[in-house]
């Protein structure tokens, strides 16, 4: 038997066990506390594995409706027909599957629904991959959800969580996507801690949602959010236009909560380094070895780590590197879409080190970072 | 130069940004939004009463939350809101639901948040209140109302507020409407007693 807890009481307060688990079974340890009605699933290496868990506690009781979609299209469909019924969806995907139901963020976003769905990140390419890589998120950047990237499985559990109450608020009632970095966080076990099994989240109360729940039968509800989409006027146009600003502004009105939860968008040790690494996911941890490698050289180095992507923390980035002479950004992936978004908002972008940077499933050796950083000082 | 965005009566353009986006923040419990800053709830009470009775045209566009009974307490606020309005001397253009009028809206006798514009032209209102509006459908008329008209805009929001308002309140409950009534009331007898 569960009992309902304040969200502050569930993340802050509650004493938590630490127990030796991987990052899918960390996706599970979340959702058992998140008070979920509704999940849906559909496999993708190497996601399949969390909501098969999820599908487990379904049937322990912790989850009121679960099924297996067709595709992943169709279980991005399901999930948006099932928030805008008004209840708390959860779903999960990776790679290939967030490609083929890639209309489905957007329209996610653009209807106001908050769902809340993990990504576990793996190569999108020809040859098939089904190793980790990132280039999923460069795709989603501008799809309107609100991006959160785990480093290790304790953030993944902490970030599903916390992603409900940020994705509910009025204001906000868009989706999040928690992302990790797939087999690197889901298939390695490693002690996390987690509040008692006997506490949950609030449910969600979609009488407080800034749209109306999709309720076909009762007045005032009897109608679609997009008939104007039909036609071709300046009128049309103009609510288009206003209607995705909106969407756009929702996430700006995240920024307080994310903050408050996560304990800010990002997070910084040694901030007066003179070099500073900025990102996100597990190249943060490789990031804190090189860090450690640098110091025994006599080489003090900064770091960033990025845990909100969007909304980016565009202040807290500029104000961070305004000093430093070298920002070095470490991905995995090969556009370097980190790199990119902290070039775009800093005025010395030349001191933006995109490096090292491997996909397709390559490691990034501690070493590849720390040659990064004695070029700083060469 | 300031680079602070004010949130002012328009016409503003022909796509002026989500003021969200443009650095305006939400106040919290007991404050409000007036112009994107940010005042006491008191304040922008006497500042909502003082811009309706200054108004030539005034109107309330009271929306779906307010127009059906769908939860205990409903009755009582549209009540309220009535009692507000004629306390102005404010017209009543109820926004019954979202869906856009087509082929062509009656802007006489209604409101519909994807093109909010037509109504306030054709009616020549110069300050307009959003109350009982969903918050998502609230900030796009804001929107289209800020960028083409120069009706002034206020919100009386049950929930967090809207940037996208020139005034804007957040937790409004039935009493709050209330003390803006009894604010309107008072600011008439005073006017009425200055201009004997």
């Amino acid at each position: 038997m569960q009992r309902v807890v304040s969200p502050e009481h569930l993340f802050f307060e509650a004493k938590r066990e630490p127990v030796f688990i991987t990052g899918s079974e960390a996706v599970r340890e979340a959702i058992k506390r998140a008070n979920v009605d509704m999940a849906i699933s559909y496999p993708i290496t190497p996601q399949s594995e969390s909501m098969h868990l999820v599908g487990d506690i379904y049937k322990e009781g912790y989850i009121r409706e679960y099924f297996r979609g067709e595709n992943e299209f169709a279980v991005m469909s399901a999930v948006a027909g099932a928030s805008m019924g008004g209840v708390r969806v959860f779903t999960a995907t990776g790679g290939p599957g967030t490609l083929r139901a890639f209309e489905l963020f957007s329209t996610w976003s653009g209807a106001r629904l908050p769902i809340v769905c993990a990504f576990m990140t793996r190569g999108v390419n020809s040859p098939l991959t089904i190793q980790p890589d990132t280039i999923e998120m460069s795709y989603l950047l501008d799809t309107g959800i609100i991006m959160l990237h785990a480093e290790n499985a304790q953030d993944l559990h902490d970030f599903l969580l916390k992603a409900f109450p940020i994705a509910e608020q009025t204001e906000v009632h868009i989706p999040v996507g928690v992302f990790a970095d797939g087999f690197f966080v889901t298939h390695t076990r490693e002690t996390i801690e987690v509040a008692p099994l006997d506490m949950k989240l609030p449910p969600y109360n979609p009488y407080n949602a800034p749209v109306p729940v999709m309720d076909m039968e009762n007045v005032p509800i009897r109608q679609m959010r997009d008939p104007f989409v039909m036609k071709s006027n300046f009128v049309s146009y103009a609510a288009h236009a206003s209607w995705q600003q909106e969407v756009m502004a929702a996430a700006e009105r995240a920024r307080p909560s994310i903050s408050r939860y996560l304990g800010g968008l990002v997070e910084v040790e040694n901030a007066d380094a003179d070099v500073l690494i900025v990102t996100s996911g597990t190249a943060v941890s490789i990031s804190r070895e090189a860090i450690q490698l640098a110091k025994q050289e006599g080489l003090s180095v900064g770091l960033v780590k990025v845990k909100c992507v969007r909304p980016f923390p565009t202040e807290e980035i500029r104000a961070l590197t305004k000093k430093a002479k070298a920002v070095i950004v470490p991905e995995f992936n090969r556009v370097g879409w980190m790199a990119r978004e902290i070039k775009s908002i800093i005025d010395d972008n030349a001191k933006v080190i995109g490096a090292p940077r491997v996909y397709g499933g390559m490691t990034m050796p501690a070493q590849s970072i720390l040659a990064e950083i004695r070029r700083c000082w060469a | 130069m300031s680079n602070e965005y004010r949130v002012l009566a328009g016409p503003e353009g022909y796509l002026p940004p989500a003021a969200a986006v443009m650095g305006v923040e939400l106040p919290n419990t007991g404050d409000a939004l007036v112009e994107g800053k940010i005042l006491s709830d008191n304040e922008a009470l006497h500042l909502i009463a003082e811009k309706l009775l200054s108004a030539k045209r005034p109107f309330f566009f009271p929306g779906p939350l307010l127009l059906w009974a769908w939860k205990d307490g409903v009755a009582e606020r549209a009540q309220a809101v009535r009692e507000l309005a004629d306390a102005v001397g404010a017209g009543v253009i109820p926004m019954p639901d979202y869906r856009p009028k087509y082929p062509m809206i009656n802007p006489a006798i209604e409101i519909n948040p994807n093109h909010p514009n037509l109504t306030i032209w054709h009616n020549k209102i110069d300050v307009c209140v959003f109350v009982g509006v969903h918050c998502h459908y609230a900030n796009v008329a804001l929107k289209i109302i800020r960028g083409g008209t120069d009706c002034y805009t206020i919100a009386l929001c049950g929930e967090a507020g809207h940037e996208d308002a020139m005034i804007s309140l957040r937790d409004v409950n039935l009493a709050k409407i209330q003390e803006l009534t009894a604010i309107v009331k008072e600011k008439k007898r005073q006017m009425a007693e200055g201009g004997k």
